[in-house]
C-alpha cells in the first residue's frame, strides 16, 4: 500500500501511453468476452443440454424427414418416457436478415419435454387452442418489440405460400436457464401439416425423453434398431451430440476462438511488454537512486512488475466488466442470440488478466532488478 | 572494530576496461571519526567517487576492509547491504537525482517507504526535514518547479529525513551557480555542526572543500595530502 503513490506516479509519467496501452488491454478483453460468448453460443445447448434427451433423426441428413407415425412407436421402446417433435421451418420475418430459429413443434409434449421453456398458465392455455398461435422468447420479442396478440407474418422459401404464413402472439416465454435459448419462434406443426400441399405427416426430427440417462446408448440403439431396414432409417443420438454436430456446420468453433485469442494475446503481450520495457529504460537513473536509496533488487522488481500488473488489471477488469454487464442484460448485443458467459470463461479471463501482467512486466522487472547501480549513475573513478 | 566511524583500510579497486585492468584505489587507508566533515579533492579519475561508493555501499573493493559504523560493508551484500544503506547512508548527488514524478514531499518520502513508519509519521518527518533546509512551503512542488538550488536543497531533506549516520555528497554544488552552492555548503555546514552530522563530500572546489573540517587530497589512486581546517598544508 506504501508504493501505491509511487506506482500510480508512474504510470502517469506518460499518460496518454499508459492510456493507450490500458485501452489495448481493455479491447482485447472484450474482445475476449465476445469470442467466448460466442463459442457459449454456440454450444449453449451442448454443455446443459438434456441430458434426458435424445435426438432422432433421419439416417441420411436432417434435411430427410421422418414418418409421423414413428411416435407412437419410439414411444413404446424401452426405456422411453416420452417423445415431441420439431420441424425446421426457415420462415423469414421482413427480410432475411432477421434471422431466427422459427420451428414447429407440438405443443403439449413439447412443452412437457422442454421445462427450461417458461410461460404463464394463460399463455400456455392460449397457445395450446390457437392453431395459428405462437410463442416467442423474451429477447426475440424485445429484439422487434412484438407483444402477445400481435400477428407476425413469415414467408418461407422451402414452403411458400401465396397469401403468406401468419402467426398470432399467444405468449413470450422465459428461458428457466440462463442457457436456454430467447431468440426462439415455436408454432403449431399442424397449422402447417394441416395446410393443403405441405408436410402432410412429414417430421424433421423426434425429442425423446428418456427414464434413465444413464441408458441413453441402449435406448438410443434401441429405437435405431426400431426401423432398422425400413425406407426412413433413423440415427438417434444424445442431445448434445445433436447440438454439437449442429454447430460443427459452422466450423470448429473452439479452434476458432482458441486461434483468434492466442494471435490477439501475443499481440498485446508484445504491447504491454514494451510498454513496460519502454519505460524502465526511460528511468534507468531514477530505478538506480531508488536502489540507492536502500530499495532492494526485489523491491525494484516488484515495483515493475506492480505496474505491469495494474495495466493489465485496470484493462482487463474493465474489459470483462463491459462482458459481464452484456451477459446480464444490461448492455444489448443484438449479434448474439444467447447471452451467456460461463463462469469458468469469468474465471480464466481473471487468470489470463493476472499471466498477462506478469509475462510482460517479468523481463523489464529483471533487467531494472539486475540494474548496478554504479553502472546506471555513471560513477566511475 | 575500530572507534572511527568509517575506516578504509588498504582498499584496493581495480576496473577492467576490456583486457585493460585499471587501478583506481591502490592500497588506500582513510579514518573518519563520528561528527567530522570530509572533503575529497583530486584531479579526475584520482579515485574520489569510487572511494565514496566504497564508503556507501554501492560498491565493493578488489581488496581491502571498508568499515562504517561497526559494519563490514565490503563483507555486506544484497537485500541485508541495502537495509543497512537505507538505516546509515544518506546520499547527496550532483545532479540532484529527485523522481521528477513525485513532488518534493514525497521524494523527500521515499526513503521512509522503506521503514514501518505509518503515513501519519513519515509525513512529520518529511515536514520536519524540508523545514531544515527551508522548503516547507514547496512541499507540493515538483521538481521542475524548483531551481537548481531548491532541488538540491530537496536532495539534502531525502539524505537527512531517515536520521542516517553519515550523508556522503558527490559534488553537491558541481550543478550550481555561486550563490546556490554557498546556500548548499551552509546547509551542510549546519547539518554538521549543529545536528552532529557526519559528511563526507567529493568536491572540485576549492571553496566548497574550505567549509570542510579538513580536505583529503587523492592523486592516482592514493590519499596525498591532508588538510585540516584553519592549518596550514
Amino acid at each position: 500500500m506504501r508504493f501505491i503513490h509511487l506506482i500510480w506516479r508512474n504510470l502517469m509519467r506518460k499518460p496518454f501511453r499508459t492510456i493507450l496501452t490500458v485501452g489495448s488491454v481493455f479491447v482485447a478483453f472484450l474482445l475476449y468476452g465476445v469470442l467466448m460468448m460466442v463459442q457459449a453460443g454456440f454450444g449453449v445447448g451442448v454443455d446443459l443440454a438434456g441430458v434426458d434427451r435424445l435426438i432422432t433423426k433421419h439416417k441420411v441428413s436432417l434435411i430427410q424427414t421422418l414418418p409421423y407415425s414413428y411416435a407412437a412407436r419410439i414411444d413404446n421402446v424401452d426405456g422411453v418416457a416420452g417423445v415431441t417433435h420439431g420441424n425446421w421451418f426457415n420462415g423469414i420475418y421482413q427480410d432475411p436478415k432477421n434471422f431466427f430459429a422459427n420451428i414447429a413443434v407440438d405443443p403439449e409434449s413439447w412443452l412437457a419435454i422442454h421445462p427450461e421453456i417458461v410461460l404463464t398458465d394463460k399463455e400456455r392455455e392460449a397457445w395450446l387452442a390457437n392453431r395459428q398461435g405462437a410463442i416467442v422468447g423474451r429477447q426475440l420479442a424485445e429484439r422487434f418489440e412484438w407483444e402477445v396478440g400481435d400477428r407476425i407474418p413469415l414467408d418461407s422459401p422451402i414452403y411458400q405460400l401465396d397469401e403468406g404464413w401468419e402467426f398470432v402472439i399467444e405468449g413470450i416465454y422465459e428461458a428457466g436457464d440462463e442457457t436456454y435459448d430467447e431468440t426462439q419462434f415455436f408454432f403449431h406443426w399442424k397449422y402447417v401439416d394441416e395446410t393443403p400441399g405441405w408436410w402432410q405427416g412429414e417430421i424433421g426430427w423426434y425429442v425423446v425423453q428418456i427414464s434413465n440417462p444413464d441408458n441413453a446408448p441402449e435406448v438410443a440403439s434401441r429405437i435405431d434398431q426400431a426401423f432398422a431396414n425400413s425406407s426412413a432409417e433413423t440415427e438417434t443420438s444424445t442431445e448434445k451430440a445433436f447440438v454439437q454436430a449442429f454447430a460443427n456446420q459452422y466450423g470448429n468453433i473452439k479452434a476458432i476462438v482458441t486461434s483468434i485469442l492466442g494471435v490477439v494475446f501475443f499481440t498485446l503481450l508484445l504491447v504491454a511488454g514494451n510498454t513496460v520495457a519502454q519505460s524502465v529504460r526511460e528511468r534507468i537513473n531514477e530505478l538506480a537512486v531508488l536502489k540507492t536509496l536502500g530499495f532492494t533488487d526485489g523491491r525494484v522488481m516488484r515495483l515493475v512488475l506492480a505496474e505491469s500488473m495494474v495495466i493489465a488489471l485496470v484493462g482487463g477488469l474493465a474489459g470483462l466488466g463491459i462482458i459481464a454487464l452484456v451477459a446480464r442484460g444490461e448492455i444489448d448485443l443484438q449479434f448474439l442470440p444467447v447471452l451467456f458467459m460461463p463462469s469458468w470463461a469469468m474465471a480464466l479471463g481473471a487468470v489470463l488478466i493476472v499471466v498477462l501482467g506478469l509475462v510482460a512486466g517479468a523481463f523489464p522487472a529483471w533487467q531494472a532488478s539486475r540494474l548496478k547501480i554504479i553502472d546506471a549513475l555513471g560513477r566511475r573513478a | 572494530m575500530s572507534d572511527s566511524l568509517v575506516s578504509v583500510r588498504d582498499v584496493h579497486k581495480v576496473y577492467k576496461r576490456g583486457s585493460e585492468q585499471v587501478d583506481v584505489l591502490d592500497g588506500l587507508d582513510l579514518e573518519v571519526p563520528a561528527g567530522d566533515f570530509v572533503a575529497l579533492m583530486g584531479p579526475s579519475g584520482s579515485g574520489k567517487t569510487t572511494l565514496l561508493n566504497l564508503i556507501g555501499g554501492l560498491d565493493k573493493p578488489t581488496s581491502g576492509s571498508v568499515e562504517v559504523s561497526g559494519t563490514r560493508v565490503d563483507k555486506t551484500s544484497g537485500a541485508k547491504l541495502a537495509a543497512w544503506r537505507a538505516r546509515n547512508i544518506g546520499f547527496v548527488f550532483q545532479f540532484y537525482n529527485l523522481l521528477p514524478v513525485l513532488t518534493a514531499e514525497r521524494n523527500v518520502e521515499l526513503p521512509l517507504l522503506l521503514t514501518g513508519l505509518s503515513k501519519k509519521e513519515r509525513m512529520k518527518r518529511v515536514e520536519i526535514a524540508l523545514d531544515v533546509v527551508g522548503l516547507s512551503d514547496r512541499r507540493k512542488h515538483y521538481p521542475r518547479q524548483l531551481s537548481g538550488g531548491q532541488e538540491q536543497r530537496v536532495g539534502i531533506a531525502r539524505a537527512i529525513v531517515s536520521d542516517p549516520t553519515l550523508i556522503l555528497g558527490d559534488e553537491p554544488t558541481g550543478d550550481l551557480d555561486r550563490a546556490s552552492g554557498d546556500e548548499i555548503l551552509n546547509l551542510l555546514q549546519t547539518l554538521n555542526e549543529d545536528h552532529g552530522k557526519t559528511i563526507i563530500m567529493v568536491t572540485h572546489d576549492p571553496l566548497a572543500a574550505k567549509r570542510a573540517k579538513r580536505t583529503v587530497h587523492l592523486d592516482k589512486g592514493a590519499l596525498v595530502n591532508e588538510t585540516v581546517a584553519g592549518a596550514v598544508a
